[in-house]
């Protein structure tokens, strides 16, 4: 069992790097070897670089998600997160003009973005956590609310938007593999090296903690401390790869879903390294085949986000919600 | 010794138990007993500090359970509950070996290993070590969720309910080895029983439960009688005997 998971990472790692490679050096149509060649492969390396940052957030941020919350459906984004991205996009426009905005791109405007989504993300969990009968489906219900409420509010605002605001908005209320901000990628790296090592030091509490809230007391595990840190730090993944590229509601379903048939079993020294692997090889591949195949890169999170939904919907139908 | 003093709880604006007081002398195996609702769950579950009481205090060696660490206290205590679900799918030997936890904190050494080999063995469950726990039927995830807390190797082990869902020769097995855990390493087994029969011939002390209290405390032979067990369970009940047990018989 050990090897064959061994053979199954190393086998979907591999897979990865192809189609890492295939973007890089695919259908360059400049001369090889000349200046504009080495161009398009950098801004190609760009474009590999934002992927897998997506990728391991939403990969490995569901996967931990899933052991806390202990459901293996539910996102974060069911917690409010894209509403949230919504409506401080939205608020930006519509408190600073569409000008400002544009103006205001940059690492600054990341940083100030996911400052305030783990800020929202750490309230809300430390507030629903004070109290002692707060559970964490009474946790998903208050996102579910929240995300309606924060939906309702960006649709409040972009009505008062004028039509030319409202093109920039949209522009950016969808996300985008292929421009993303060159000068984030190191941070948004930085910051996944380090929530992944956190993750990984604590991988076997995680598992523990995944057993529900008695058997974890039980074990001697300080339950609640643990939920609030591993939701903290899946609000910091889930708030980098949004800020990076907008919204993605079913990516990390998709990743974790198959995570779990491959690995098996739910040990996260297991499934943290898979999902980020799987997280890795499924978005290029995706990538490769509608951008440089079929040549749809602005249809990219559409069609992601559509099969993603169908397969979560075929999920639904199939398991029910359970 | 588990002392428990003043202990009340309730659930809203239902009384369930309380007020409760009650010594477990150290080592033996002590059963409780009683109808459903009789608040059985509730107080060992709050002895194992995974709910909180209103009131009263619940004392386990010399550690009391609310304020006590509860690293310590899990090297010290482990309580199974009468309901475990969740959806992390483990391997029988991957969830007892999680019962290592609190000694191990992941990193399973060789004692380590050697105590989850005798829980699985303790269990009959070394033939089934590398199923999934969704693979099983009921009563063989019952004994892998018992054999966990026995890996934790506690002085003190609760358990609620452990027979549930288990045959006849599974039964008898589980409370011989609970048995056996109480004589050989000197555990302290509390039990919630269902079948009164199986405290008669286990138990060293039998606690009967009614309406959140403690009716009667005992030995087996006190508390495993006609009128005892007539007026806990409020039906006719007989006690008959069997290779020197009380038996009761109440199916008619
Ligand atoms: N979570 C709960 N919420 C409300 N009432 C409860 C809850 N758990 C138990 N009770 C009530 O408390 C009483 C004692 O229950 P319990 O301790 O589970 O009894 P037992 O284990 O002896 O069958 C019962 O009346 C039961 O209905
Ligand atoms: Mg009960």
């Amino acid at each position: 069992m050990r090897s064959s998971y061994r053979a199954r990472l190393i086998g979907i790692s591999v897979l990865a790097i192809l189609a890492a490679v295939a973007i890089l050096f695919y259908g360059n149509p400049a001369p090889a070897g000349s200046r504009g060649y080495w161009t398009i492969v950098e801004s190609r390396m760009v474009s590999v670089g934002t992927i897998l940052i997506v990728a391991f957030c939403h990969g490995v941020g569901t996967v931990v998600f899933h052991a806390v919350t202990n459901n293996r459906i539910l996102t974060p984004s069911i917690l409010g997160f894209d509403a949230l991205y919504r409506v401080i996009q939205t608020g930006l426009v519509f408190f600073f003009g569409a000008g400002a905005v544009a103006a205001s791109d940059g690492l600054l405007k990341v940083v100030v973005q996911s400052v305030l989504m783990v800020a929202f993300a750490t309230l809300l969990y430390g507030w629903l956590f004070s109290g002692t009968h707060a559970s964490l489906h009474v946790l998903l219900l208050v996102g579910v609310v929240l995300g309606m409420g924060f939906s309702s509010l960006s649709t409040f605002m972009q009505r008062l938007l004028t039509p030319s605001e409202f093109d920039i908005l949209t522009a950016r209320l969808f996300g985008h593999i292929s421009v993303s901000n060159v000068a984030y990628l190191p941070w948004g790296a930085l910051v996944c090296v380090i929530v992944g090592a956190i993750l990984w030091r604590r991988r076997h509490v995680l598992d523990v903690v995944s057993l529900g809230r008695e058997t974890a007391i039980s074990l001697g595990v300080a339950y609640r401390r643990e939920v609030v840190i591993a939701l903290v730090l899946v609000a910091v993944l889930i708030s980098v790869s949004t800020s990076l590229v907008g919204p993605m509601t079913f990516l990390g379903f998709v990743v974790a879903l198959l995570t779990y048939q491959i690995v098996g079993s739910s040990e996260h020294t297991r499934t943290l390294p898979m999902a980020a692997a799987v997280g890795a090889s499924t978005l290029l591949i995706a990538y490769f085949i509608l951008r440089h195949l079929f040549y749809a890169a602005g249809l990219i999170n559409v069609i992601i986000e559509l099969v993603g939904g169908l397969v979560f919907l075929g999920y639904l139908l199939r398991k029910g919600l359970r | 010794m588990i002392t428990v003093s003043n202990l009340t709880k309730r659930y809203g604006s239902v009384h369930a138990l309380g007020p409760v007081d009650l010594e477990i002398p150290r080592g033996g195996v002590t059963a409780l007993i009683g109808p459903n609702g009789a608040g059985k769950s509730t107080m060992l579950t709050i002895i194992g500090r995974l709910l909180s009481g209103d009131s009263g205090r619940v004392e386990v060696g010399d550690l009391d359970v609310v304020t006590a660490d509860s690293r310590e206290l899990a090297k010290k205590l482990a309580i199974l509950r009468q309901e475990n679900h969740f959806v992390a799918r483990l391997t029988v030997r991957q969830l007892v070996g999680l019962g290592r936890f609190p000694h191990s904190r992941g990193r399973m050494r060789p004692d380590d290993v050697e105590a989850v080999d005798l829980a699985l063995e303790f269990l009959d469950l070394t033939p089934l070590q590398d199923r999934f726990l969704d693979e099983l039927s009921g009563g063989q995830r019952q004994r892998a969720y018992v054999a966990m807390v026995l890996a934790q190797q506690t002085d003190y082990v609760l358990l609620d309910e452990p027979l549930n869902n288990l045959d006849m020769r599974h039964a008898v097995t589980m409370m011989r080895q609970l048995r056996r855990a109480a004589d050989e390493l000197g555990r302290t087994v509390v039990v919630v029983v269902h079948d009164v029969n199986f405290a008669a011939a286990y138990a060293d002390l039998v606690v009967a439960m009614v309406d959140g209290r403690i009716a009667h405390v005992g030995p087996a032979r006190e508390v495993i009688t006609p009128y005892v067990l007539t007026e806990v369970f409020g039906t006719p009940v007989d006690v008959i005997e069997h290779r020197d047990r009380p038996v009761a018989v109440y199916y008619h």
